[in-house]
């Protein structure tokens, strides 16, 4: 299972990065998890967010540039050592990480991965060989 | 309706050179009589009116330069007692002083006959709704095309310019099927007609674009966007107007009035006439203006002259579309660089249409750098996959201009829209 991941431009200028959380945040978007990639130009922000489609909607509306992506997200036991052994899986299976990212929740579950691969269905697939579940967006909340 | 003057547009070269001929005659005569300046330049070229006596002589004649429009001002190459006049235009003054021009009504009745040419070109007849988004006021665009559509007796919105929403409102309440105004406005109406979901409520057939130079890819992407067919038109203050060329069903280049407007290729530098299909700069005598007679103006434009027949039946002398003004050329690292040719590659890479080119010069060194709007569709999540487009861009760009530019993306709608002329390049070189 896949969850959807916000995937917003962010120019590089001053206050672009704050209008784009201060839009969600007056819509009441709740976030999970935020990542940026950067380069010298601009960046790209990623969001796991409460209600994907609306947040869409909204940064749309206020013109940003913003798509889904489909992202897996794995959970942790918040111990050492943990994602070590998520990786070597990856890792073993040859699968590209493009980026990866991780957050700890309240909850007692702990820390979930998020993993940006080129085939979604060929690394659920592995993962799942090796006794590694996906998690949905709800099991994040 | 096919022309609007059959006689002339459809007239046999031969037919249109005796015209010519009888036309410059006429008018060199007047232009020595009443205009201290021509007089004093033709003296001192040591040619005489008598000497012209048929087009093969233009060649006899001094040039007419924009330096010397822009000291004559305000009344030094009028041709007429001041009370013949009934209207001035001007340009804009952007890249100088002001150039005023000066119509009898005779004038202004030729410069509305040649847009209405141009609008039936278009495919416009009595019928239709002629929405006129150019600037009225001393800017030539609004009269020209408004007086074309008056003379072809098509129902006449004077929009003016800005103000988008009522552009839009109108244009859906009251039918408009034929919109004129510059290309960048023309992208952005498109872009806000789109963004307000009216594309549905628009009933506009084609649109007649001019007063900048723009790109065939941004005609393709315009036509697109808005379900039309647009067609470019040329002119100038200091010939006349909007009108001098206009485009046909062809779109291979605009075809010139030259019943009243005869034009001329040379070379810029070595000011020799060039033949039919040379590119150089485009050189116009005025052939039937009585209160601002011109002679052989230099327009510092860019193109070449066609003769070939053409399939929309007018026997018009064509010139191909403006590589650009050579006003607005850059010289970057002493490489000449016309906006259009960076318009080109962006929408050619699937880029929009909405840039701005920035140059400085740091450490003796000049900076060249396009910023352009991203789209939705040019934007990935990956870091890697917008490198890999934005290093594809930076090299298609390399391959058209001969240098390196720097690219940055911008967030959509940053960069301000025109509601004239657009402005494309910021200069901060201070040499």
């Amino acid at each position: 299972m896949t969850i959807d991941q916000l995937s917003i431009f962010v120019e590089n200028k001053p206050g672009h990065l704050m209008e784009i959380t201060e839009t969600l945040g007056n819509a009441g978007i709740d976030l999970r998890a935020l990542s940026i990639g950067d380069t010298a130009e601009f960046g790209v922000l990623r969001l796991i967010v409460n209600d994907p489609g609306k947040a869409l909607d909204i940064l749309h509306d206020a013109g940003f540039v913003v798509s889904i992506t489909q992202v897996l997200a794995v959970s942790l036991n918040d111990t050492p050592g943990s994602l070590g052994k998520i990786l070597r899986v990856i890792a073993n299976a040859g699968i590209n990480i493009e980026y990866m990212y991780a957050f700890v929740t309240q909850k007692s579950v702990g820390a979930y991965a998020v993993f940006r691969v080129e085939d979604n269905d060929a690394a659920l697939a592995d993962l799942r060989r090796h006794g590694v579940d996906t998690v949905s967006l709800n099991d994040t909340l | 309706m096919k022309y609007f003057t059959p006689d002339i547009e459809c007239a046999p070269h031969e037919k249109m050179r005796v015209l010519q001929s009888e036309r410059l005659v006429k008018i060199v005569r007047n232009a020595y009589d009443a205009v201290p300046y021509y007089r004093e330049i033709m003296d001192k070229k040591d040619v005489t009116p008598e000497d012209i006596r048929s087009v093969d002589d233009l060649d006899k004649l001094p040039f007419l330069s924009k330096d010397y429009l822009r000291e004559a001002y305000p009344y030094k190459l009028l041709a007429t007692p001041r009370s013949h006049v009934v209207r001035i235009q001007s340009t804009s003054g952007t890249t100088g002083k002001r150039i005023v021009a000066f119509y009898t009504q005779g004038d202004i009745d030729k410069w509305d006959e040649c847009c209405a040419r141009a609008i039936v070109a278009a495919g416009g007849t009595c019928d239709d709704v002629v929405h006129v988004s150019y600037g009225y006021g001393l800017f030539t665009g609004g009269p020209g095309l408004n007086g074309g559509s008056h003379m072809l007796g098509s129902m006449t919105l004077p929009m003016s310019s800005g103000n988008t929403d009522r552009q839009i409102q109108f244009m859906c309440d009251l039918g408009s099927t034929i919109l004129c105004c510059t290309p960048s406005y023309a992208s952005y109406l498109a872009e806000s007609v789109i963004s307000k979901g009216a594309l549905d409520k628009i009933t506009l057939k084609a649109g007649i674009f001019g007063a900048e130079s723009w790109s065939e890819e941004m005609r393709r992407d315009i036509e697109a966007k808005l379900g039309i067919k647009a067609y470019d038109i040329y002119g100038l203050t200091e010939i006349s107007g909007p009108g001098v060329s206009f485009e046909c069903s062809e779109q291979t280049g605009m075809h010139i009035n030259e019943d009243y407007f005869l034009p001329e290729i040379i070379d810029p530098h070595t000011e020799e006439t060039l033949p039919d299909g040379v590119e150089g700069e485009l050189v116009f005598t005025t052939l039937a203006k009585e209160a601002f007679p011109v002679l052989r103006y230099r327009t510092r434009d860019l193109c070449a002259l066609s003769r070939k027949p053409c399939s929309c039946g007018r026997t018009l002398v064509k010139m191909s579309k403006l590589k650009g003004r050579t006003d607005d050329m850059l010289i970057i690292r002493g490489v000449n660089v016309f906006p259009s040719q960076i318009e080109t590659v962006l929408l050619r890479e699937g880029y929009s249409p909405n840039y701005l080119i920035v140059v400085d010069r740091v450490n003796h060194t000049d900076t060249f750098e396009v910023q352009v709007e991203l789209t939705p569709e040019m934007f990935s999540d990956t870091v890697k996959q917008n490198s890999q487009r934005e290093k594809k861009l930076v090299d298609a760009m390399r391959s058209m201009l001969g240098i390196s530019s720097k690219m940055s993306l911008v967030a959509p709608r940053s960069i301000v829209r025109s509601e004239g002329k657009a402005v494309r390049v910021i200069d901060k070189r201070k040499i």
